[in-house]
């Protein structure tokens, strides 16, 4: 019990808000807002502590010119580390996660993510490596790097792979920068890049980027590029095509032999997005379709967990005749001699000559090399500060090693048995603009809903937050009207997508009462005014003001 | 057989029924058979867990550079930094570790607040009052960064400093092959950017510099922003976040964008990635701003909520007009950022920043003081790491150093490649060597290491 006297003794450290938060789960058992770090802050309280480490404890003063001193330190919030621990404990409260619930969030593939990965990715001698060492002291690197490409090409249907890019987009880019390579190295410009309008839109945005300008073809009544469309546009200008294969509507392009023949006979190149290779792992490879060039994202179809937003990687798989316009330096074999161990393609000399004495130097601690870098002859140069997301690279490894060639085929499997029945499932209940067999995923729409009851897709979606499932991507892709786009993966039950078709036909149910639009109404936040975000935009905690 | 999937026989047998399908290879009738692969994969087959698990671990101790065995002095852009046990557990969270991009607020406040916190600590780094929810690395947003510049002003002609890491000056090489940018590489003189005389090929529409610069160079901002002011460009700064702790931010300079690599920020090292990008701007340059950005807002209740903004920049909406196609980045590296950096607080990376600057100036007077051995870029003052001029090739003095167990630096030459480029010579090149200190160094540590390096070079 305390006395007056202590609540006076007490008032005046509160007499205005002193800053410093209180912990409390109030997000999660209310409906209060965390508030921020800077709002929990108080100063003169700290976390950090830094080793013992006797250097000469010079000043400022003696260490930096006065010319390019701070005059007074970063603000940064002050905070104890039992508050860091309660702010961030809090906030990964408000946030879903595949750990939480099936997330069918179409075209993002968004699976379990198997613990033995993070703990391959979290052994020291894999996290604690410096990427400048020389290639004598990282020989378990440099053969997991191998290994993994060798692994990609042999999914793909390839001949040889950079690792480098650390994103799809960043894939796709350097796709276009190959395909740019090799029609220069040919004495050719060509100036336009074929997409179908059902493309990604990182697919025209890498385009533009690759100093292409961008041809459309559209799509046909089946859902696929329509092929006359196609051979309309094809000229010795089209430096090539960039599809998905199945598409963005969840359908395989029946008629893709006669696309590349069509697209190679024109003397384009074939790139193949790998947003959707989860449908034909072990199934049909892009390479034996005919394509030339196929990103891959890592983070989708070889489980390593999308981290929020990335980070993802994008390796870059390609034919034996593009190898040589690879980005580089690339992981490879060595030979006794230290040259690369490389099927036609010459090596860069110095590169190869400068891994070759890092291998006598580790011949004389008793070790060999077997692993060296290697510059592609003409390659198109560098696409990452240095050798692509590694710990990303580390996981997919141990990923395709577990399941191994036949259980990478059964993933293919159960992800298009999965995505077939819950399109069964729910016919009937949604439109299905192409009503067909699908792969991965099935593109449902809510365009009838709309019509008979003004409920959305954007509605349907935020209903089924309160469901306990993330939304599907809606409004993609462009062509569908009210495109709902679900992909289940394979690593969700039975039960657990009928618990989602459930929810679906209760929702569409529902939708005449009206009650849909209002949702989500259990989620830590209701629907957020995006409108004003954009109108008054306050990107920081100083912008508040 | 091992794997991840939920299915018994028995639910995959009755789920073809549902669907009318008499086998698992009747879902793939629309792939034309003769394409179909035949006789599978030629990979072997899956293994249980710790099978695998034990290899990887055999890969992993096959790498003697990791850190817990060589004591690290590497840096050139990756630095062995002190990231506590409570950052790790909670950038660990399979909340964030597992989610995607917050494309439905409701249901990811978490990751969008921590970006908005994010955003707000990357701002006050720069010095300027906008930053994004991160890029791939710190090559990609110099990248970036020239693309807005160039945007804004409408001029291809960059002018790049040779002090800027020779990677990212590679991957900018790389990626103008498709914008058709014009990158002309100003030299560096004893650590510092020469810049050019004259316009030549036309007037740059950006000036971009290191600070320091990958020597560890501290150059004279206050130069860059009188060319920038003279030819009407934009001010591009690549920045270290720790040392900001101590430096004038590139936002007092004069800068209008300013990147940097965020790995220092409680990322490991890594073997290089996943990094993070960071990326800071001028009002102005708002509407150009590459890849996500968080932004303050309310729900239908007048409830405080973040979400994600301006998204008529983004290339899903925008298409072939964007200009960036940055989709996925490094959210979870951001969000660790945000932890480290709540973590040492104002107070932690002052302190963290000057320890480095003693360390390194400890260090540098050391092995300066050995035979042969001297500065390869003069008198300039320098911050975070140096470079020296070994009278061995500095090859050959890592690989000695390695074996009294030392990652003695990076070899110049392995970053220029052998003939050297605009910031070295041929000759400084291979027998340059970067030495880097961070506050994890102890005196012991560097007193061995500059009585080894002594050995080495004298051997």
């Amino acid at each position: 019990m305390s006395s007056p006297d202590d609540g006076a003794r007490r008032a005046p450290l509160f007499a205005e808000d002193p800053g410093g938060g209180v912990a409390a789960s109030a997000p999660l058992v209310g409906d209060a807002a965390e508030p921020t770090l800077f709002e929990l802050s108080r100063p003169g309280r700290r976390s950090w502590q830094l080793r013992t480490t006797d250097v000469p404890a010079w000043g400022i003063d003696d260490l930096v010119p006065e010319a390019h001193r701070r005059t007074s330190p970063v603000p940064l919030a002050e905070v104890s580390e039992r508050d860091l621990v309660g702010h961030f404990t809090r906030l990964s409260h408000r946030q879903f996660a595949v750990d939480l619930g099936a997330y069918p969030l179409g075209s993002c593939t968004m699976k379990y993510n198997p613990k033995v990965c993070d703990t391959v990715a979290a052994l020291p001698g894999l996290a604690d490596v410096h990427p400048g060492a020389p290639g004598w002291l990282t020989q378990g690197w440099l053969e997991l790097l191998v290994r993994l490409e060798e692994a990609l090409c042999e999914i793909t249907g390839m001949a040889a792979a950079t690792l480098q890019p650390a994103a799809g987009a960043a894939g796709e880019l350097t796709g276009l920068l190959l395909m740019r390579a090799w029609h220069d190295a040919h004495g050719e410009r060509r100036t336009r890049v074929v997409i179908p309008d059902s493309a990604h839109g990182t697919n025209p945005a890498s385009v533009t980027l690759g100093g292409f300008e961008v041809t459309t073809v559209p799509s046909n009544e089946r859902g696929c590029v329509d092929m006359e469309a196609l051979r309309s546009v094809l000229d010795r200008d089209v430096a090539g095509i960039m599809l998905t294969n199945p598409n963005t509507l969840g359908l395989f392009e029946e008629e893709i032999e006669e696309m590349a023949d069509a697209v190679h006979r024109a003397g384009g190149l074939l790139y193949y997005d790998g947003a959707n290779l989860n449908a034909i792992l072990g199934v049909v490879r892009p390479g034996d379709m005919g394509f030339d060039i196929v990103h891959l994202n890592l983070h989708k179809t070889f489980a390593t967990p999308h981290g929020g937003g990335g980070p993802g990687a994008g390796p870059v798989a390609v034919s034996a005749r593009l190898a040589e316009f690879l980005p580089g330096p690339r992981p490879v074999r060595l030979r006794e001699d230290g040259a690369a161990e490389e099927d036609g393609a010459a090596e860069d000399g110095a590169r190869v000559a400068a891994e070759a004495r890092a291998d006598r130097a580790g011949e004389a601690r008793g070790g060999h090399a077997r692993y060296g870098w290697a510059m592609p002859p003409r390659s198109i140069g560098r696409v990452h500060g240095w050798h692509g997301n590694a710990l990303v690279l580390a996981r997919a490894l141990c990923y395709i090693e577990v399941n191994g060639g036949d259980g990478l085929r059964r993933v293919a499997e159960r992800a298009v048995l999965n995505a077939n029945w819950l399109r069964a499932r729910l016919a009937g209940v949604y439109d299905i603009p192409f009503d067909r067999p699908c792969m991965h995923e099935v593109v449902l729409a809510a365009s009838t809903l709309r019509k008979r009851s003004g409920v959305r897709a954007i509605d349907v979606a935020k209903r089924l937050l309160e469901e306990g499932f993330h939304s599907p991507t809606v409004y993609f892709p462009l062509i569908v009207d009210e495109a709902l786009m679900i992909e289940p993966t394979e690593t969700e039950s039975l039960q657990t997508l009928e618990a989602l078709a459930r929810a679906m036909e209760r929702i569409a149910g529902e939708a005449a009462g009206g009650e849909v639009g209002t949702a989500p109404r259990t989620t830590p936040v209701r629907r957020v005014d995006e409108a004003r975000a954009a109108r008054q935009l306050v990107a920081t905690f100083d912008a508040r003001r | 057989m091992s794997d991840y999937l939920p299915h018994t026989e028995e639910e995959v047998a009755d789920m073809l029924a549902f669907l009318g399908l008499a086998s698992l290879d009747d879902l793939f009738a629309s792939v034309p058979p003769s394409l179909r692969l035949a006789g599978g994969l030629a990979l072997p087959e899956g293994r249980p867990e710790p099978d695998v698990l034990d290899d990887l671990a055999g890969l992993a101790a096959a790498n003697p550079a990791s850190a817990g065995r060589l004591v690290c002095f590497a840096g050139g852009g990756a630095y062995d930094h002190e990231v506590p046990p409570v950052v790790r557990a909670l950038a660990g969270r399979a909340e964030f570790v597992t989610s995607y991009t917050p494309y439905q607020p409701e249901v990811a406040q978490g990751v969008l607040q921590a970006l908005f916190e994010f955003q707000t600590m990357a701002a006050r780094l720069a010095g300027l009052p906008l930053a994004n929810a991160s890029l791939y690395d710190g090559a990609s947003a110099l990248v970036e960064g020239v693309n807005l510049g160039v945007a804004a002003t409408g001029r291809g002609t960059v002018w790049v400093s040779s002090g800027i890491h020779p990677h990212w000056r590679a991957v900018l090489r790389t990626f103008a092959a498709g914008t058709g940018h014009q990158v002309v590489e100003a030299p560096l003189r004893l650590g510092q950017t020469a810049w050019p005389e004259r316009t030549g090929s036309g007037s740059p529409g950006v000036i971009a510099v290191g600070y320091p610069n990958y020597l560890g160079c501290l150059e004279d901002l206050g130069e860059v922003r009188r060319l920038c002011d003279r030819h009407g460009a934009v001010m591009l700064v690549a920045a270290d976040p720790v040392s900001a702790g101590i430096l004038r931010t590139g936002g007092e300079w004069g800068a209008e964008v300013v990147v940097g690599e965020g790995q220092p920020l409680g990322t490991p090292l890594s073997f290089g990635g996943p990094y993070l990008g960071l990326f800071a701007c001028a009002e102005r340059h708002v509407r150009r701003l590459p890849g996500r950005l968080v932004g303050e807002t309310v729900d239908a209740e007048g409830r405080r909520a973040y979400v994600t903004t301006l998204r008529a920049r983004e290339q899903d909406i925008r298409r072939e007009k964007a200009t960036s196609n940055v989709c996925t980045n490094q959210t979870l590296m951001a969000v660790t950022a945000a932890i480290q950096l709540g973590w040492l607080g104002t107070a932690g990376l002052s302190e963290v920043a000057l320890r480095c600057a003693r360390g390194t100036r400890y260090c540098r007077d050391a092995l300066l003081g050995l035979p042969g051995v001297s500065p390869l870029t003069g008198s300039t003052p320098v911050v975070r790491e140096f470079a020296l001029r070994t009278p061995v090739p500095a090859r050959v003095l890592v690989d000695r150093l390695a074996a009294e167990g030392f990652l003695a630096g990076l070899v110049l030459a392995d970053l220029t490649g052998e003939g050297g480029d605009g910031s070295v010579s041929a000759e400084e090149a291979e027998h340059g060597l970067l030495v880097a200190v961070t506050e994890r160094r102890t005196r012991t540590q560097i007193d061995a290491f500059v009585t080894a390096f002594d050995k080495a070079v004298r051997q």
